[in-house]
């Protein structure tokens, strides 16, 4: 499967891992509470699938078969290790606000999954394709989610984005109402269940209409009828 | 002489769902009254919010499915739903409480679980907790009944507390006791105290309290039990969960009583403080929610009554019915599993 439209396709929508696989639903419901934090572990775990598809997929013909998970949580393992030291150092307000969440990227389905169903089967490049459509699917659910939690919880978008982006990025916060008592619920784990469910209806609603305005293919029944009797 | 043939049950009754509704409403009403006449207009005034706000929202929900508005709109419960919701909720909430917490109740819990029948929550319970758990601070801030307080709200007060117009008003001077004290539910001030240290007799002989009871909240849980006994009399309701509800918290509130008489809430106070009786009558023999059998509806009501005295006691906010009602409806299905009613001509095992 080298054909990089239908890994972009799969990736960003058709298999998108949030809302299709629901892959990684723990950092994805618990971590979405602002914008900023869902970027902030979107880009991580992109980052991590990438370098951990091509390194399996590298090291995939060396791997006995018996051995391989091993192997590959370990890659993921270390590569997530290289991660938190990185955000730690660069970012750190953005470190203290995914907290736990940020180590356990090593136990996320997506990685672990892409490496076995995919980059353990086909070339570094096209792993590495795979890795960043499948991680850019990831960070787009987890900031839709992000987005609509901030915006209903406390009016915001981009509340906090200097964590990320250093101080000159405070004055990216858009007040796009004025709340007098946030909306706690839509901050809380719960708020999170109820906006993924939405989201994925909202994506089988346009699913549905995609297909209706997909022209029809008329499939003219093709029964050829034996003959059993003989014409004379 | 035709002779029918059809299969079991072969008593039926003419009683449509709507039917069941308008009476189960009908039975609230004295309860209603009395609220409003210890806490004010602004309960009518929420419960006629909840009412416009959940025939809208269940019209543009049926609109959506395609189905028939006018059939769902007269079943009455979307009515019922938005009525529990009205009396639950404190009376003088901001506007867009009642809305928010309806349009929840209706749409997401009702209707994207498939509609009347197939919910797994009361949605008006249901509703209450997203209300609490979302805004804990306006959810908890009752006004005290009229008849302890130097100032009660007029119609006019109520409606401006309600939709925050004109500003000269202020919810707080509705809480003042006569000696100048702002007070707090029953409930709450036995709870407060209790943490406080102080013993349940010396909580008791604050002015909220009327010897046993809180003032006006023994009388509005008086009025439901009254319209809770005319539904039981109108075969509206059956008696197994409402006579569970009651006991489970009697027993479980006798057993903390006689334990520690001077930390616990006396039974005659437990059930007649907050929600008791408006849920055992009325939020909890909802049939949709709750177990099927006798046997069950019995075991549903008793863990409805223990997990509320649980709550109430240990939990950190005051009251308990929401949480108790949507914990059991999360067990019902258990129930009704291990509880089968003896099919007729079987044996037990």
């Amino acid at each position: 499967m080298t054909n990089y439209r239908e890994i972009a396709w799969q990736g960003l929508w058709k298999n998108n891992p949030g809302l299709v696989q629901l892959l990684g639903l723990c950092p994805l419901l618990a971590v979405t509470a602002t914008i900023t934090n869902a970027l902030g572990l979107g880009i991580a775990t992109l980052l991590v699938l990438i370098s951990s598809n091509i390194l399996v997929s590298l090291v995939r013909d060396y791997v006995p078969k018996e051995i391989r998970i091993p192997v590959f949580v370990m890659i993921i393992a270390a590569l997530v290790t290289t991660v938190q030291l990185l955000i730690n150092a660069y970012a750190y307000g953005l470190y203290l606000s995914l907290g736990i969440f940020l180590p356990l990227i090593v136990t996320n389905c997506i990685i672990i999954g892409r490496a076995e169903a995919f980059a353990s089967r086909n070339n570094a490049f096209s792993a590495a394709f795979d890795g960043l459509m499948m991680g850019l699917g990831f960070t787009l659910v987890l900031a839709a989610l992000g987005a609509t939690r901030e915006i209903l919880g406390q009016g915001t978008l981009f509340d906090g984005a200097d964590q990320l982006l250093g101080p000159w990025a405070k004055s990216l916060t858009i007040h796009v109402w004025q709340v007098d008592t946030p909306f706690l619920l839509a901050m809380l784990p719960p708020g999170a269940f109820i906006v993924m469910g939405l989201l994925i209806a909202l994506k089988n609603v346009i699913d549905k209409k995609l297909k209706e305005h997909q022209p029809q293919v008329a499939t003219e029944p093709s029964v050829t009828r034996a003959r059993i009797t003989k014409v004379s | 002489m035709a002779f029918k043939i059809a299969s079991s049950p072969h008593v039926t009754q003419n009683l449509h769902t709507s039917t069941v509704m308008q009476r189960v409403i009908l039975c609230l009403l004295p309860g209603l009254v009395v609220q409003c006449a210890f806490f004010g207009w602004g309960t009518l005034v929420q419960v006629l919010l909840a009412i416009i706000v959940a025939l809208s929202a269940e019209a543009a929900v049926m609109k959506l499915r395609n189905r028939s508005i006018k059939a769902s709109l007269s079943d009455n419960s979307a009515m019922l739903t938005a009525i529990l919701i009205g009396v639950a909720i404190p009376p003088l909430a901001p506007w867009w409480m009642i809305v928010i917490g309806t349009t929840f109740a209706i749409i997401v819990v009702k209707h994207l679980y498939g509609g009347l029948g197939h919910n797994l929550f009361n949605p008006a319970m249901a509703a209450y907790v997203l209300l609490l758990i979302s805004f804990p601070v306006q959810m908890t801030t009752w006004i005290a009944p009229s008849t302890v307080v130097m100032h009660s709200p007029s119609v006019l007060d109520s409606l401006q507390l309600i939709f925050n117009i004109g500003a000269h008003v202020n919810m707080d001077q509705f809480r003042l006791g006569i000696d100048g004290v702002a007070m707090a539910t029953p409930l709450d001030t036995l709870k407060t105290d209790l943490s406080m240290g102080l013993t349940r007799t010396e909580s008791m002989t604050k002015a909220i309290f009327d010897g046993a009871t809180g003032v006006g909240w023994f009388w509005v849980n008086l009025a439901y039990l009254g319209g809770g006994l005319v539904l039981l009399k109108l075969k509206a309701i059956r008696w197994h969960i409402s006579t569970g509800v009651l006991a489970g918290l009697f027993v479980a509130s006798s057993v903390g009583f006689l334990l520690s008489p001077d930390t616990q809430g006396s039974p005659l106070f437990h059930l007649f403080s907050g929600a008791t009786m408006l849920a055992a009558f009325f939020i909890a023999t909802d049939p949709v929610t709750a177990a099927t059998s006798p046997r069950g509806r019995i075991i549903f009501g008793a863990l409805i009554g223990v997990l509320v005295y649980i709550i109430r006691t240990q939990g950190g906010y005051p009251d308990a019915f929401a949480f108790a009602v949507l914990l059991a409806n999360l067990c019902a299905p258990f129930i009704d599993y291990y509880v089968r009613p003896r099919s007729y001509g079987h044996s037990t095992s």
